[in-house]
């Protein structure tokens, strides 16, 4: 088994079966859109995936299921706990979704620092259990590191991105309405999930009472309203089940599976491998370019070349650092285009820590029919045109209403018949809010690989070393208390808010480690996703991220997934690649 | 309502701290050791079917908790789900509900009649809250909250509890924010 890239043994015969136009490393949120992009474009495009098949349905074995179906009502069983202390911190980790997760001893990785790294080895990857949630980002976040000296400045601004985020909302279908809010741009949006009457009071509330914040519906990649171009994917409209990350059998939330795999694979263009884990991206110092990626077959162990004209590295955030990283040569003997040192470091992420929840009074006369998958949303009020705070960078916040179920009982007899019944019918409405907040890259906070560990592929095991600093403290002390006086003002009571304390990683937006910028000395990719020293090969994923801001980043992956694709094919036919 | 919101709702019902410390919240305690199981009898679980039967009886609306297997239930959730000194503390308990029974009613708590196996557990469910209410974190849970909690969840968790108890839909089709609620109503399973 090779240990790095240095070896190379060409065999021709090989090389022509194995040769494609385009390689894509991951099936998931951004592979998933590369590899469609590319094949409807013409190229052949091998995908590869170092975990195994998913197909859309037809491998979701628990997405119809009741809860009494499960053995445990869906709560994880001990021992399931006990074999995985980190994954299982998860949400979704659960009884009812645990297959689409890696477990914990399947793919060990070195915590320097407590890092959970929540990973979904499949195709699909982790699209298939993702939060949905698809804001825009605003200017405001893109030039936010050069406004107030925190980092690097972005390549692109909204204008260069704007277009794309139609062109990927257009097929994904994103619900929500248009609220001409500078802080989170409007895009293509289906009907939005209707605010419930407590939700409505909370956004009257908060426009009454504040200048400039706003409380809006859920930009959800849900479709609430199939398009035709959905309904040529083979999806319908969303069920309102709210079990999404089972993997849903109507296709009402957008993943790789339900949407952009089977699209690219109808184009005849597309081939998928799984079972390929990535050891490495290939140089050719004679052209200066790559020109293919080495895997071993899971199964097997076996060494496998791939080559092509251009690669998209689409592994997730810190595989495709650990990929990079692992790219030795003559020419990169630090990494794959790592010629300033900086692949692997300023790896960022969200927080995600803070949470608070109360009660509110009246609306009894008032309940929701069907469940809600999305949240309304509180858009970024913090930091935006000048820092009006004691810290750095902005925060979503998450938030609803919900009525908890009756709790009174026969006087304080909560036993027996009476009891039944009370519980039986919906009680007080409560209010909730979670935070998503900016996190400032940090030259410290860096993925490595390790100098000794190596998976059972050969492949050195990643090291992270990634914690949070003041300013995230800072930042979820003032969601506590800004959110709890929005809440107050509403009416509500008895709030009480809790500081998780989860690891970074839990967010599970992870970002950077190999990120863009203009200058080739202080980044490591150009405006177009492509590394600076190694024109062909690009990447779109998470690891891309200069800075994390404070919308969700899976649907700007996918937007400048295409926009690259689109700028690649334009190279490739003026022969520039 | 969703990620933590939806998780917390069950620890909410019930009010506070939940005995097996979250495992409603995020799954199943993991310092128990492997292989070891309850070894309760049938009778042990007629016995339970009887405590979640008087603690959620049967009504005009609904069967009760017996109907649903809530002794099967119960008997799963603290073999997977238990830290080991929590089964102690159940297993325990299922010896000191019958010896606080039969101090106040004489007799074992299957021999009672229905009206005496109530006021028994009333007694019981406000000595366990006040318990729950003074004792120190390290302290064990009471073994009646355990009983109740695990009666609950189990209850409105099974077909029966969630489509006849409660109102429940596998496939809304929809959803629609505001619609109107009038008293009696029953609420949704999920």
């Amino acid at each position: 088994m090779p240990d790095d890239s240095l070896k190379i043994n060409i065999n021709n015969k090989a090389v022509a079966q194995h040769t494609y136009d385009a390689i894509v490393i991951g099936s998931g949120i951004s592979g998933g859109w590369a590899a469609k992009e590319l094949c409807e474009k013409g190229l052949k495009t091998l995908v590869l995936e170092r975990g195994r098949n998913v197909v859309h349905i037809k491998d979701y074995p628990t997405a119809t299921l009741a809860q009494w179906e499960f053995k445990h009502r869906g709560s994880l069983p001990e021992k399931d706990k006990k074999a995985n202390p980190f994954v299982s911190h998860c949400y979704a980790f659960d009884e009812t979704a645990m297959h689409f997760f890696v477990k914990d001893n399947e793919h060990p990785y070195i915590q320097e620092k407590p890092f959970d790294w929540i990973r979904g080895y499949q195709v699909g990857g982790k699209s298939l259990t993702w939060g949905r949630c698809t804001q825009r980002w605003s200017d405001f976040e893109f030039t936010g590191p050069r406004r107030f000296n925190y980092g690097w400045d972005w390549p692109i601004r909204y204008a260069d991105i704007a277009p794309w985020y139609s062109h990927v909302e257009k097929f994904i279908g994103v619900c929500g309405t248009k609220d001409g809010l500078e802080a989170m741009p409007d895009g293509e949006f289906l009907p939005p999930f209707e605010l419930n009457c407590v939700e409505q009071h909370l956004k009257e509330s908060i426009a009454g009472n504040y200048r400039g914040r706003y409380l809006v519906h859920a930009r959800w990649a849900h479709l609430t309203q199939p398009n035709p171009i959905h309904i040529e994917q083979g999806r319908g409209k969303c069920q309102a089940r709210n079990l999404c990350q089972r993997g849903c059998p109507f296709g009402g939330y957008f993943s790789s599976n339900s949407s952009t795999l089977p699209w690219a694979e109808k184009t005849g263009n597309l081939t998928i491998r799984p079972f390929s884990v990535v050891h490495s991206i290939i140089y050719d110092e004679q052209s200066q370019q790559a020109r293919g990626v080495r895997v071993i077959d899971a199964n097997t162990k076996q060494a496998i070349e791939f080559f092509s004209r251009i690669i998209f590295v689409n592994g997730s955030a810190l595989n495709s650092n650990l990929i990079l990283l692992n790219s030795v040569s003559n020419r990169f003997p630090n990494g794959l285009g790592n010629d300033n040192g900086l692949l692997g470091k300023y790896i960022c992420f969200h927080n995600y820590r803070g949470w608070l929840g109360g009660e509110i009074d009246g609306f009894a006369d008032s309940y929701y029919y069907g469940r809600n998958p999305t949240d309304a949303i509180i858009a970024n009020y913090r930091n935006l045109h000048k820092i009006d705070t004691d810290f750095l960078g902005g925060y979503t916040t998450y938030c609803g209403a919900h009525r908890e179920r009756n709790n009174d009982g026969n006087g304080s007899q909560q036993i027996g018949a009476a009891y039944k019944e009370s519980l039986a019918e919906p009680g007080g409405w409560r209010v909730y809010a979670y935070v998503q907040g900016e996190t400032i890259p940090k030259e410290k906070n860096h993925v490595r690989l390790s100098t000794d560990k190596k998976d059972e592929w050969g492949i050195p095991q990643l090291i992270t070393s990634v914690e949070y600093d003041d300013n995230d403290d800072k930042l979820l002390n003032d969601f506590f208390v800004q959110t709890e006086e929005m809440f107050t003002k509403a009416g509500a009571k008895n709030i009480a808010h809790s500081d998780s304390k989860q690891a970074p990683g839990l967010d599970i937006h992870e970002m950077g480690g190999c990120r863009m910028g203009a200058d080739p000395k202080t980044s490591m990719l150009d405006k177009w996703n492509a590394l600076h020293h190694c024109k062909n090969v690009f990447v779109t994923d998470g690891a891309c991220m200069a800075s994390t801001g404070n919308q969700s980043p899976s649907i700007l992956y996918m937007a400048l997934t295409a926009r690259a694709c689109d700028h690649v094919v334009g190279e490739l036919k003026k022969g520039n690649l | 309502m969703n990620r933590r919101e939806a998780l917390s709702s069950v620890a909410l019902l019930l009010g506070g701290t939940i005995v097996g410390t979250e495992f409603f919240l995020s799954g199943c305690k993991p310092e128990r050791k492997y292989g070891e199981s309850l070894n309760l009898s049938p009778d042990d679980i007629s016995f339970l079917d009887e405590v979640g039967e008087t603690i959620l009886p049967t009504t005009a609306s609904s069967p009760g908790a017996k109907a649903t297997k809530i002794g099967e239930f119960m008997k799963t959730i603290v073999n997977d789900c238990y830290e080991d000194k929590d089964q102690k503390t159940f297993l325990e308990g299922m010896q000191k509900l019958n010896d606080a029974c039969k101090t106040k009613n004489g007799k074992m708590f299957l021999d009672c009649d229905d009206k005496q196996r109530h006021d028994f557990l009333v007694d019981l469910d406000k000595e366990q809250k006040e318990y729950m209410n003074k004792k120190k974190p390290e302290d064990p849970s009471h073994y009646f909250r355990m009983m109740k909690e695990l009666t609950l969840w189990g209850y409105f968790t099974s077909e029966i509890g969630a489509t006849k108890a409660l109102r429940y839909i596998a496939v809304p089709g929809k959803y629609e924010g505001c619609v109107p609620y009038k008293k009696g109503d029953k609420a949704w399973a999920t």
